[in-house]
């Protein structure tokens, strides 16, 4: 953490912008020959935006939370601080991504009964052959892979984050490591019925789609390797058992009885536009642009799920997409002298 | 991308979702069957019209359906139990499933075979005890494919076809279901 809060304060004193810290944008609005930013401290008039808010600012919950009886405490992981503020008892994540799985965790080894509610997810060991899977996804060139490459665009963008954490130990945390330690898996929350929450039969069928998904990552590594003569700086090849799928799997849950005392709802997050007073957005509320330029003059974005390559979303990822995105914004700025 | 021929017109599917996405009023059918008792647990039940794409539409042919119970449950056995419909319309959906997807993929089939196994505790629907639910304990499904792919490939479409499947979505998912009187 303190790495990272460097790197941006060398970052700001390097390039020298004006950096206006505790300031809320308002709102953002055309004008003829630019924007009118509002803040909450004083206003802006610029000829470009960029936009860099980034993809997680409010938490995603599914309409189904309104039918959870009120007995039951909810909370979304931007309310949740750690186990020790929660009512007693069991507790139900919703979600098995990186959040979840993460929450998941922490809360069973604080002692608690808890059960995770799985939907698609993303399958990652969190080391392989020796190295950091991430050092793979980079080092494969997978990280580079271009928006305008991949088959399926919208769905590489809502590819749900991995089920990885950062610990000293670099423990991989798949449902097979929640498993045993005694997480137990119900399927996606599909509805609320009677005061029961009903989840899905398909579990089964999401599992082996991850379990395959991962297969093919690994596969694409050890075609890497070979291709490029690197078998000889890395372990030897691995496969990781699937994942366990338990003998009986809960199809509902009485939420009344007394069982579950907190929902932790990991399923998602999504950007906060109701700043932007441009028309910009489409109709799921996502933000149109090709690779970062929005359809809007002057209006660019950046840090979105796969905005130019997958990486776009890391630190490190940004470097390229920015670029690429301020080479439009000096050509804009050329051509509207 | 082409040269594999399943029968499936994917090109079709692909202009289809393309086309629906902008258009989510087109992409409302409803799905029709009619009934009739006919004897004892005995009833007929035809298919023939439904709606989508904004219209009316019909199946070439009307299709008709007996249901009856087998002897043991001592009926006439005019034809197979509702619940084993179910099983004809999950087997007959990943089917379908395996073939788009192969086809998408590029995956040339020789042939596609299942067994679908619906267990039934039927202490439910008779009451004799009422822990027992009236629906299916478990459904198994396997499938046995000859094509040409790789075993992760082939586990790959099947897995696939369950993700894509209406009938598996209908029977692992709870569904809002209105019976009324007319």
């Amino acid at each position: 953490m303190a790495e990272v809060t460097e790197f941006i304060e060398r970052f700001a004193k390097v390039t020298g912008a004006p950096v206006r810290t505790g300031t809320n944008v308002t709102s953002l609005r055309p004008t003829d020959d630019g924007y009118h930013v509002t803040t909450g401290g004083g206003e802006i008039r610029c000829r470009t935006v960029v936009i860099a808010s980034g993809a997680c600012n409010r938490p995603t919950v599914p309409r189904l939370a309104a039918a959870v009886p009120a007995s039951i405490r909810q909370l979304t992981p931007f309310d949740y601080r750690g186990p020790t503020e929660l009512p007693d008892g069991g507790v139900l994540v919703v979600g098995a991504s990186a959040t979840g799985v993460q929450l998941a965790a922490e809360l069973r080894r604080s002692g608690r009964p808890v059960t995770i509610s799985v939907g698609e997810q993303v399958r990652m060991p969190r080391t392989y052959r020796g190295r950091d899977v991430l050092w793979w996804m980079d080092a494969s060139g997978l990280w580079d892979q271009r928006y305008d490459r991949i088959d399926d665009l919208e769905r590489a963008r809502r590819l749900p984050s991995p089920q990885l954490v950062g610990t000293p130990e670099r423990a991989t945390l798949d449902l097979n490591a929640l498993t045993a330690m005694g997480v137990e898996p119900v399927g996606r929350w599909a509805a609320v019925r009677d005061g029961r929450a009903l989840f899905s039969g398909g579990l089964r069928n999401v599992f082996s789609l991850a379990d395959l998904k991962m297969e093919r990552l690994l596969d694409t590594f050890d075609a890497w390797a070979r291709r490029n003569g690197r078998d000889a700086d890395v372990a030897p090849s691995e496969r990781f058992p699937p994942t366990r799928v338990p003998a009986s799997t809960r199809l509902q849950l009485d939420l009344r009885s007394g069982e579950i005392a907190t929902i932790v709802w990991a399923t998602g997050f999504r950007p906060d536009y109701r700043w932007l007073d441009v028309p910009v957005l489409d109709e799921k509320g996502r933000l149109r642009h090709e690779g970062g330029v929005v359809d809007g003059p002057g209006l660019y974005a950046l840090g979105l799920p796969v905005l130019r390559r997958r990486k776009s979303t890391f630190i490190y990822g940004i470097e390229d997409d920015a670029r690429e995105v301020v080479d439009h914004l000096a050509g804009h700025l050329a051509a509207h002298r | 991308m082409t040269t594999v021929a399943n029968g499936v017109n994917v090109q079709a599917l692909l202009e289809a979702r393309d086309a629906l996405k902008g258009a989510p009023e087109a992409a409302q059918f409803t799905w029709r069957a009619s009934s009739k008792w006919q004897n004892g647990v005995h009833s007929t039940t035809t298919v023939r019209d439904f709606f989508g794409l904004g219209q009316e539409q019909s199946h070439k042919a009307e299709s008709v359906f007996e249901a009856d119970h087998p002897a043991v449950f001592a009926a006439e056995d005019n034809g197979i139990t509702p619940i084993e419909y179910l099983l004809v319309g999950l087997a007959a959906c990943l089917t379908a499933g395996v073939a788009s997807v192969a086809q998408n993929r590029g995956i040339q089939l020789r042939s596609v075979e299942s067994t679908v196994e619906g267990r039934h505790d039927i202490r439910g629907i008779l009451g004799a005890d009422s822990d027992v639910r009236n629906g299916f304990t478990d459904v198994k499904v396997t499938f046995t494919i000859d094509a040409d792919a790789s075993r992760q490939e082939i586990e790959a479409l099947v897995a696939q076809s369950q993700k894509r499947s209406a009938v598996f979505d209908a029977l692992t998912n709870p569904t809002d279901v209105t019976v009324d009187v007319a």
